[in-house]
């Protein structure tokens, strides 16, 4: 049973603000505290694993830039501290929509992603799409250019919401090993802690790119680890839930019984292909105790973005993938059509696991029983960006 | 002494309330008036202009004795009465939205 004295504090990223949502480890009675930096997107909030009430937040606005907003108290008090992301060296160019050369451009922070162990070093996932890394507390970046400069980075592209890095995830077992995703470029790994990187992208195949197997271009929405396994991700990508158990060298299809549909997409001759799709969508998690438990929230189509039937149904499968159900208790089962982004799912590490998701209407959903039921802790938010969860004891 | 008007959101993040008031040596223009303005308030780096080109940020404009002066060079001089502190320089979002 969970610990009366622990908690959980849900930082919630929307269009016009943070919101920090917080209870006991019942979960039941919720205090929701915002909107801080009210009128300012809020891409993304994190805490740090080591210090809990270390918080870091991507504040952002098109008409005043990138902030970084740094908490020392869990959130009550906020301080910006650097907000300068400059490439290093000529950042050159990558292809743009058309395919022709676009220059390099900082427009956002879309994921900051807090060291396990050093509540001071934080990496930030930035649009155009490269990865930045701070070790004194947000005082100063530097660019981990090795991504950016590998000799696939003058071919990426950006998907539809932008060249962005939005996926990092640091390898509890080995320091120096960390994953990212870009849309539209793919899932790339580090091994010597962001000096160099390799293109793991092999397995996913993308109809609506010229060569379906190429080695980058896939539009990879979010990955998700088990930190007791961290050889084994799993992908939501554009179409298809992928899975990975040797650490992304090989992807295979776990779709199984996701809601698809046909799509057709013509080619650049003038035909049409035409193939039956699976699993659109944007966030996927892993049960905080059971590490072949995943969550995913299907979406209808890359067009449409919301869920199928107007129902709005987050799916688990306790297989790590194939064999999927769908949780619908607390759920609209109809006239829905919400979207959930790509960074608005997470979990705790009560027992039981609780599960939250955030949608583009508003409402946060919260499980306190691992998916099985739901109910929204706030219903009349702005569009959520983001959602994170810290397990407080 | 040189008034200066910030819009809502960047006199929030610069923790000021009403004008803020600025005493520059030497000639008085936007860089001047954007230097002095970033050096006491270091939050405001980045949000009204490039942090590398020092380029006025695209949605950021300069309006001063009810002209735009957002396309002027940087190193203009100011109107006298901006530099008198009779006028305020004002730094105004860019509408937008419907």
């Amino acid at each position: 049973m969970a610990d009366k004295t622990s908690g959980v504090r849900v930082l919630v990223g929307t269009r016009k603000g943070a919101f920090i949502l917080a209870s006991d480890g019942k979960r039941e009675k919720w205090d929701v505290s915002g909107p801080h930096f009210a009128g300012w997107e809020m891409y993304h909030i994190k805490g740090s694993p080591a210090d809990p009430n270390r918080l870091y937040a991507s504040q952002s606005s098109g008409w005043f830039g990138q902030l970084i907003q740094r908490s020392n108290d869990g959130g009550k008090t906020w301080e910006p501290v650097d907000n300068k992301f400059v490439y290093d060296g000529v950042p050159g160019t990558h292809q743009w929509y058309d395919g022709k050369p676009h220059p390099w451009e900082f427009k956002r922070v879309w994921h900051l992603e807090p060291s396990l162990n050093d509540p001071d070093t934080v990496y930030a996932g930035v649009e155009d799409a490269a990865i930045f890394r701070s070790t004194d507390a947000g005082k100063s970046w530097q660019e981990l250019a090795g991504l950016r400069c590998h000799s696939s980075g003058n071919r990426w592209q950006p998907g539809a919401g932008g060249m962005c890095l939005h996926t990092i995830l640091l390898d509890p077992s080995s320091p120096g090993r960390m994953y990212v995703a870009i849309s539209a470029a793919g899932a790339f790994r580090t091994q010597d802690s962001g000096q160099t990187w390799k293109p793991i992208n092999q397995g996913l195949r993308s109809i609506y790119i010229p060569d379906p197997n190429a080695e980058i271009g896939h539009c990879v929405h979010r990955i998700a680890m088990h930190r007791s396994r961290p050889n084994v991700l799993f992908m939501q990508k554009h179409w298809d839930v992928m899975r990975s158990d040797d650490g992304g060298d090989l992807w295979h299809d776990v779709s199984g019984n996701l809601p698809g549909e046909a799509v057709s997409h013509p080619q650049e001759d003038g035909t049409t292909k035409n193939f039956d799709a699976k699993g659109f969508g944007f966030v996927i998690d892993v049960h905080a105790h059971e590490p072949e438990t995943i969550y995913v929230v299907p979406i209808k189509s890359d067009s449409q973005h919301f869920p199928p039937e107007g129902k709005l149904r987050v799916f688990r499968s306790r297989t790590g993938g194939n064999e999927w159900e769908p949780l619908t208790k607390g759920l609209p089962q109809r006239d829905c059509y919400v979207n959930v982004l790509r960074d608005a799912m997470a979990v705790d590490s009560l027992d039981k696991c609780g599960v939250y998701f955030g949608t583009t209407g508003g409402q946060v959903y919260a499980s306190a029983d691992a998916g099985d039921s739901w109910a929204p802790i706030v219903r009349d938010l702005p569009a959520v960006l983001s959602v994170e969860v810290q397990t407080l004891s | 002494m040189i008034r200066v008007i910030l819009p809502a959101h960047l006199r929030i993040l610069a923790k000021v309330e009403g004008e803020v008031k600025l005493d520059l040596e030497g000639p008085v223009t936007q860089r001047s008036i954007l230097d002095a303005l970033e050096a006491r308030y270091p939050a405001l780096c980045g949000t009204l202009r490039d942090h590398v080109t020092r380029q006025r940020r695209p949605f950021v404009r300069f309006f001063a004795c009810e002209e735009d002066l957002s396309h002027d060079s940087p190193d203009a001089p100011l109107p006298d009465a901006v530099a008198k502190g009779t006028e305020p320089f004002l730094v105004v979002g860019a509408i937008a939205g419907g």
